[in-house]
């Protein structure tokens, strides 16, 4: 059972490693704003939220596995208002490159 | 290899991602993906400090992370309601002004 966990662990946190990889490769590479929002906002939560479901098994006690995922919720809603002001902003002025 | 310094090897794989997307904060070219960096380092460094949290067993560490998502989230509203003022200010370029 702990290594079932563990190996579960492994799997989700390295999965996470990815995303945050791909996001980072995505700001730096892609063309314009809006194409680097899209790629920093939606890769990066997702790698967040893998990486805080790797860590719970791995928590001593229930409270910090709640707090964890009140964490991720609270980069979740953060992440998805701050993406919405970014793109109303870029919008207003005319995409740039 | 322990799942202790795996998730120290993981939460060093994460802050070299997070690093590498502070070129985007000199590359500019607008203030909107100087923000989009901030994003970065606010949903990047959570991740960072709550996989360090697990794998030090110290969970006072996870306020830490959840403190600096909340500072991040607000830097960034801020930003943009500053911006909804002045919106040439916010997607000038640096050349601009």
């Amino acid at each position: 059972m702990r290594l079932a966990l563990d190996i579960l662990t492994v799997v989700l946190v390295s999965a996470g490693g990815f995303f945050f990889m791909a996001g980072t490769i995505g700001l730096l590479r892609f063309p314009d704003t809006l194409t680097r929002l899209h790629a920093l906002t939606k890769v990066d939560n997702l790698g967040l939220g893998l990486i805080v479901f790797g860590l719970l098994p791995q928590v001593e006690s229930r409270l910090d596995g709640l707090k964890l995922v009140a964490i991720w919720l609270l980069v979740q809603i953060s992440g998805a208002i701050v993406s919405q002001l970014i793109a109303q902003a870029t919008r207003r002025s005319g995409p740039r490159t | 290899m322990t799942i202790t310094s795996f998730l120290f090897t993981a939460a060093g794989f994460v802050l070299l991602m997070v690093a590498l997307g502070l070129a985007r904060i000199l590359r500019g070219p607008t203030h909107a993906d100087r923000i989009l960096s901030v994003q970065l380092i606010g949903s990047g460094g959570v991740a960072v400090l709550l996989l360090l949290s697990v794998a030090a067993k110290f969970p006072p560490i996870m306020d830490v992370a959840l403190m600096l998502g909340l500072l991040a989230t607000f830097v960034s509203v801020a930003f943009l309601g500053d911006a909804a003022d002045s919106s040439s200010a916010f997607t000038g370029t640096t050349e601009d002004q």
